[in-house]
């Protein structure tokens, strides 16, 4: 059981789900840009006033209290460590750029962070709302709530026209981005993510991929996302994205299938090997412990590989980056330790149990 | 083969970053890959939208020849003191109120943005307060319209008088 412990208490309730199409997506995010009437943009704005909107977004929580949401708690970013800040970031919860912010910046968060509050990072209020597998209503649906109690007490920017205003006029309208992480490794393999993946951007969606070193996209990983903001509805981007999304599912699926009809044994095999490399490996890159991931997770949610919990695929992607190794192994390390601590990680939270 | 970025050093790799299914490659050396890379990996990279921007806005600028154009780089916001100038060069407005002062200019960017200008989608209870009015009385018209056609008149009287009820209010 060793790291269990210590992972447990920066683990994400995003990262712990099993739910619908857990077998292609791993989190679903909502995300809706809100600015307060008569203070600048973030861009612009005086330390004092910066502060304003924090503490405004303090009072704001404390009169919602703990009604249909789990309660938030601000935390400024002058509170936080160097470590818990890049801990943040490598779980989603905060992006770079509210980290170039420094003093003028806070984050609000719930205990199980499912729901997050940049606080005047690209505009006043960036509200998230992540959540396990395929759940974009229900991200919407919390993202939403979290909006309607706030603007009870803050004063939202909103032109008649342009709908809710931004820093960045792109942005405007909804100012909502939903977005699908996803595994694809069957439509990679089978080489027919070309066919499939380009066709989004037709329907409104925006695709990236991981930056990767020699191979394409990164661990198969790949985010979906709306491009429109303005002239359609929420709950219309939110049921565009969530019924593209099953069709990539569906896709990825029939891909397994060919995989495993085309290749049999030696499908087997090659996912066997590369669990086997991460399970024996005494120095491994990220890249490198990406790719094998996204084997072993393909050859868990095929049924090939057994006794191995899904979820801690998901958890593992995360905290084999530098901050989370770093907070998880209690000490800091340059790049060539953190190989040697990876591998170590890898090795046992990979161990397959027979009990 | 040398690396695309330093052009000192032999590329060692190769980089693939897919957008919009579009494939492009980069191939570095050893230490500007690390640069680029880094261990943490980010799904949104410091992508800008800014550049496509300005190249809509330059566009605007070209099309709406009627258009005043002198002085209108120096358009300035009274509430926040940003300039269309400004504007033009970050992408980013400055406050709520430079989407009024902006407006003409901003309508034909988003419009080639997103495929409309007009926000469809939820509206704040109390900041959009007249305009739910307004969208509640044109929906009322609408149903009033059909309700007359359908010769449902009672209902229809209703509908006349609820429709006067927001009007007032407004
Ligand atoms: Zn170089
Ligand atoms: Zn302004």
């Amino acid at each position: 059981m060793a790291f269990k412990e210590v992972i447990k208490r920066i683990r994400s309730r995003w990262m712990e789900g099993a739910g619908a199409q857990s077998d292609v997506v791993i989190s679903s995010r909502v995300r809706l840009a809100r600015n307060i009437q008569g203070i600048p943009f973030p861009h612009l704005i005086s330390k004092e006033d910066a502060d304003k909107v924090i503490q405004k977004m303090e009072k704001a929580i404390k009169a919602i209290g703990e009604k249909d949401l789990p309660s938030l708690t601000v935390t400024s970013l002058s509170e936080l460590d160097a470590l818990q800040k890049q801990i943040l970031v490598e779980k989603h919860l905060i992006s770079p750029l509210l980290l170039e912010k420094d003093q003028k910046a806070a984050v609000a968060l719930t205990d199980e962070e499912e729901i997050s509050v940049m606080i005047n990072e690209e505009d006043h209020l960036r509200i998230q709302c992540i959540l396990p597998a395929l759940q974009l209503h229900e991200a919407w649906q919390i993202a939403n709530q979290l909006d309607d109690d706030l603007e009870k007490q803050l004063d939202f920017g909103f032109d008649d026209k342009f709908g809710y205003v931004t820093a960045c006029p792109t942005n405007a309208g909804t100012g909502m981005r939903a977005s699908v992480m996803l595994h694809l490794p069957g439509l990679i393999m089978t080489k027919r993510a070309g066919r499939v993946l380009p066709a989004l951007s037709k329907v409104g969606l925006v695709v990236r991929g991981l930056y990767g070193e020699g191979t394409e996209a990164l661990g198969n990983l790949f985010q979906i996302s709306n491009q429109i903001t303005m002239g359609r509805s929420e709950e219309e981007v939110i049921s565009n994205l969530a019924g593209v999304t099953q069709k990539i599912v569906d896709h990825e699926r029939e891909a397994r299938t060919v995989l495993k009809k085309e290749l049999g044994i030696h499908l087997e095999d090659k996912l066997w090997r590369s669990y086997g490399t991460l399970r024996y490996a005494r120095l491994i890159k990220t890249e490198t412990a990406l790719s094998l991931l996204s084997q072993v997770r393909l050859g868990v949610d095929m049924n090939i590989i057994k006794g191995l919990d899904p979820r801690v695929m998901t958890e593992l992607m995360v905290m084999m980056q530098p901050g989370c190794l770093q907070y998880i192994m209690g000490q800091e390390m340059d790049a060539g330790m953190r190989d040697v601590y990876r591998a170590r990680l890898l090795r046992e939270r990979l161990k397959i149990d027979n009990t | 083969m040398y690396c695309q970025n330093c052009k000192e050093r032999p590329a060692a790799v190769h980089i693939t970053k897919i957008v919009n299914g579009e494939k492009s490659e980069l191939k570095l050396c050893q230490e500007c890959a690390a640069k680029v890379q880094g261990e943490t990996f980010n799904w949104e990279p410091h992508f800008s939208l800014n550049n496509l921007l300005s190249s809509l806005f330059e566009e605007a600028d070209s099309t709406v020849s009627f258009a005043p154009r002198a002085g209108k780089q120096q358009e300035r916001c009274n509430t926040c003191g940003l300039t269309y100038n400004h504007f033009r060069q970050t992408g980013k407005l400055g406050c709520n109120d430079c989407y009024q002062t902006f407006k003409s200019q901003l309508s034909p960017v988003i419009r080639r943005i997103h495929g409309s200008d007009d926000h469809t989608g939820k509206i704040p209870q109390r900041s959009g307060e007249t305009l739910q009015v307004k969208k509640k009385i044109e929906q009322l018209k609408g149903t009033l319209k059909e309700l007359v056609q359908q010769e449902e008149f009672e209902k229809a009287a209703k509908a006349r008088d609820e429709i006067k009820q927001l009007e007032e209010k407004m």
